[in-house]
């Protein structure tokens, strides 16, 4: 290396091994998945013609790509508002100050230790209308008649894979929301409670606006998984009832190797990445604002 | 008096959500050696679940190993590439250093899933298809933003007096780095590793796309397998005994490390 200082070198010497990660693992695989969404590639080898714009035409020709768009922005929608609303109250009830909380707060969080497929496995022997015990705890108690089929029929699969996600992921979200309720001063409570606020307006007025940089990144981190969702579906419906619940990642599985077609799963994919980075950079702005306010 | 009763719904509220989130954890572990009608156990309590998972397929043993040595060579590959970046970010100027670590965080910015199928095509010319070399190298590749964001502020945060007395004692940087600055960021270590070990240990989809032959298949995937194959027939209690042995390691390195977990998660988050 000529004209660079000793230490630069040093510096760059130690950087290598993240630069090749980045390059062969990131880099070179973004650039190979632009360059099959506009070329014919089927799984095994075969023709690479090109195949511009047939691959996204495929994609959103699919009798299944405007039902798979529906159901991810419903899904994400529901998944959105029941688990940072969950959180939120997980998070003020586990607050330093009372007692047990740290209790709580570990018995909140367990779930998230576990990985999302393994809880999928794991709600899916609970919802199992055999061998499962929620069924036969809903005849015992009379609020069912028959055996509750959680996954049979489209509306029961969406609300119990929800379920699912939610127990899963509310006590990680609580974390975050936590560290947020940790950074408003005591003061302004105090202030607010001298002046003779009630317990309802001090929420609104001070809790709330102090922890929207938290609440944005919480919604940030839940879109854009609930937008790419997959393990929880493959495992937990398989898609099913009636594709009902086909999800647009699975829907790129799918295409790549059920129907052995890379090119315009490839194209899914490039589609997929446009609408995530325009929405991340639309929330971040979000959340710069919420930052300055 | 007032006190308590005050505390009371509190109590109620809170103790509820927590029946409700042990509630699954605890009915599994329980099923899993109950009596199933069509399982290996049949009626009464025993291990007959488990017996079942380790004689299934490939066996549990080599699902195990496959799960270790991935998240073993995660683990090793992200904290080995992250302490030397981080190192090189916090410490060192050179050419091209801000743009190489606006692209490791760029990573968090792609899905998973659209990586995924590009990588499955480029390990083929590798020759890296379906090995467990290769599918470590990729989740260790998803790890690098936050390891390296971790690392970064691990090492910023030690003062430089540390390491120009380990100079003036006559290290050269490398000698800096093993003998100073390894001890000062071994907190930081320590959290990438956890996560790094959860992620990998965890991981379905890549494994799903990148790993087609089932005797290397991780836990995850060969327990989703075993639920899969049996078609009518599904046993139910393997997969619960499966669930089990996924669920055991990474709730007892959570309990064991959530003191420090939860350190190191608030610092970073309250830094970031």
């Amino acid at each position: 290396m000529q004209g660079l200082s000793p230490r630069a070198t040093r510096g760059l010497a130690y950087a290598t091994p993240t630069a090749v990660l980045v390059t062969v693992f990131f880099l070179l695989p973004l650039l190979l998945v632009a360059q099959m969404s506009l070329s014919d590639w089927p799984l095994l080898a075969g023709d690479r013609g090109l195949n511009t714009p047939e691959n996204y035409t495929d994609a959103t020709d699919s009798t299944l790509f405007w039902p798979a768009v529906r159901f991810t922005l419903l899904y994400t929608v529901i998944v959105t508002v029941v688990l940072l609303g969950l959180a939120l109250l997980l998070a003020l009830l586990v607050q330093e100050s009372r007692p047990a909380a740290g209790f709580f707060r570990t018995v909140y969080f367990l779930p998230g230790a576990l990985g999302l497929a393994s809880a999928s496995l794991l709600f899916w022997g609970l919802y199992s209308p055999t061998t499962g015990p929620l069924s036969s705890v809903l005849e015992r108690l009379g609020l069912v008649d028959d055996p509750v089929s959680f996954l049979g029929t489209p509306t029961s699969a969406l609300l119990s894979t929800v379920f699912l996600v939610v127990w899963k992921f509310a006590g990680f979200y609580m974390l975050i929301l936590l560290v947020g309720l940790q950074r408003i001063p005591h003061e302004l409570y105090e202030a607010a409670r001298m002046d003779g606020a009630s317990r309802a307006q001090i929420f609104r007025r001070i809790t709330l606006p102090l922890l929207r940089p938290s609440i944005a990144l919480t919604l940030l981190l839940c879109v854009t998984g609930s937008l790419l969702a997959f393990d929880q579906f493959f495992i937990l419906t398989k898609g099913g009832p009636d594709n009902s619940t086909v999800t647009v990642v699975q829907l790129i599985y799918r295409e790549a190797f059920q129907r052995l077609n890379l090119g315009t799963a490839a194209a899914l994919s490039i589609i997929v990445l446009a609408v995530l980075l325009l929405l991340n950079a639309l929330q971040f702005r979000g959340l710069r604002r919420a930052d300055e306010s | 008096m007032s006190r308590a009763l005050g505390r009371t719904p509190y109590f109620v509220v809170a103790g509820g959500l927590a029946v409700i989130f042990l509630f699954p954890l605890l009915w599994n572990a329980w099923a899993s050696v109950s009596g199933q009608p069509g399982t290996a156990q049949e009626s009464g309590h025993g291990l007959g679940n488990y017996r079942t998972l380790l004689h299934y397929d490939a066996g549990l043993w080599r699902y195990l190993l496959n799960s270790t040595v991935v998240s073993a060579l995660t683990v090793a590959l992200t904290l080995g590439v992250s302490l030397l970046g981080g190192y090189a970010f916090a410490r060192f100027d050179f050419p091209g250093k801000n743009l190489l670590f606006l692209l490791t965080l760029a990573i968090l910015m792609v899905p998973y899933a659209t990586l995924l199928i590009p990588l499955y095509v480029l390990l083929g010319r590798l020759h890296l298809q379906n090995s467990l070399v290769g599918l470590s190298l990729v989740l260790a590749m998803f790890q690098l933003p936050f390891a390296t964001f971790m690392m970064r502020i691990s090492f910023e945060a030690v003062p430089r007096e540390l390491e120009e007395s380990a100079f003036v004692d006559g290290c050269g940087t490398a000698g800096a780095l093993r003998r100073v600055l390894l001890p000062a960021v071994r907190p930081g270590l320590i959290t990438v590793g956890l996560f790094a070990f959860l992620a990998a240990w965890n991981d379905f989809i890549a494994p799903l796309i990148l790993i087609s032959d089932s005797e290397k298949a991780p836990l995850p995937l060969a327990v989703a397998n075993l639920r899969q194959q049996s078609m009518g027939a599904v046993d139910y209690g393997a997969t619960e005994a499966g669930v089990v042995v996924l669920a055991v390691p990474c709730l007892l390195l959570f309990l064991l490390l959530q003191r420090h977990y939860m350190r190191g998660f608030m610092s970073g988050a309250l830094k970031g």
